[in-house]
């Protein structure tokens, strides 16, 4: 059993549930499960074509999915997997 | 009628400390708390580094492994990451357009605006529906 945390901004789309947990082999399987169970949140991770947004990044543990082997990565029982929205900003003009 | 955030004094604090000590750079970090009846309270902030490359005075970033982190304590402190806080050097605390880019919806967006001697004002910002920023009520703490 994967626990896979939900980042704050998300968790509107998930009755406010901060966590989801499903027996999945991959880390795309475990997405998909969390997408189905809660289909509001279905725009917030995949774009239109179905891969993952962009802005976004999956880890398992404290690695990025992108270093292992992307959503095919297996998970084993008691993994953590966290979604991660990018978060940056700034002024408009130089100073 | 937006909901008020209200702040213990440390927190502020550490805002307020963090935008001095990194101008002319961009600070930044999160902010923890608790939803209430009437809005946000704001019990904790955690800086983080800016992780920007380049020019620090008017970007910032947060490194991914940073919001693993916070959202991590959260869930380990029974509290909720409400929001990110950085800095304006020298500029208003209005989000800009590369705010507005990348900002998330239900975060508080806090920003600083910062002076070499002073912070001129805090304000927060949050999304909206619409994807336009609305500003929220912010009830200062008082400095005892």
């Amino acid at each position: 059993m994967a626990n896979l945390i939900i980042p704050t901004p998300l968790r509107k789309f998930t009755g406010g549930a901060a966590t989801f947990s499903a027996d999945t082999p991959t880390v795309g399987a475990l997405l998909q499960a969390l997408a189905e169970a809660h289909p509001g949140l279905q725009p917030h991770v995949y774009d239109a074509d179905g891969a993952l947004r962009h802005f976004i990044r999956v880890y398992v543990g404290d690695e990025d999915i992108e270093a292992l082997d992307g959503v095919a990565t297996a998970l084993e029982h008691n993994t953590e997997v966290s979604i991660i929205p990018a978060i940056a900003g700034g002024t408009s003009d130089p100073s | 009628m937006n909901d008020l955030l209200t702040f213990e004094l440390e927190p502020w604090k550490v805002v307020e400390a963090e935008a001095l000590r990194a101008f002319p750079n961009e600070c930044c970090g999160f902010l923890f708390g608790q939803m209430t009846e009437h809005g946000r309270h704001f019990t904790e902030a955690m800086p983080v580094e800016n992780a920007q490359t380049g020019d620090q005075r008017r970007r910032f970033a947060i490194d991914q492994r940073d919001y693993l982190r916070a959202e991590r304590h959260a869930l380990a402190s029974g509290t909720t990451l409400l929001g990110i806080y950085h800095s304006h050097p020298r500029h208003p605390a209005v989000p800009s357009i590369h705010d507005l880019r990348v900002a998330l919806p239900f975060f508080s967006y806090l920003i600083a605006s910062t002076y070499p001697d002073r912070v001129e004002r805090v304000r927060s910002w949050q999304l909206n529906e619409a994807g336009r920023f609305f500003e929220e009520p912010i009830q200062i703490p008082s400095h005892g």
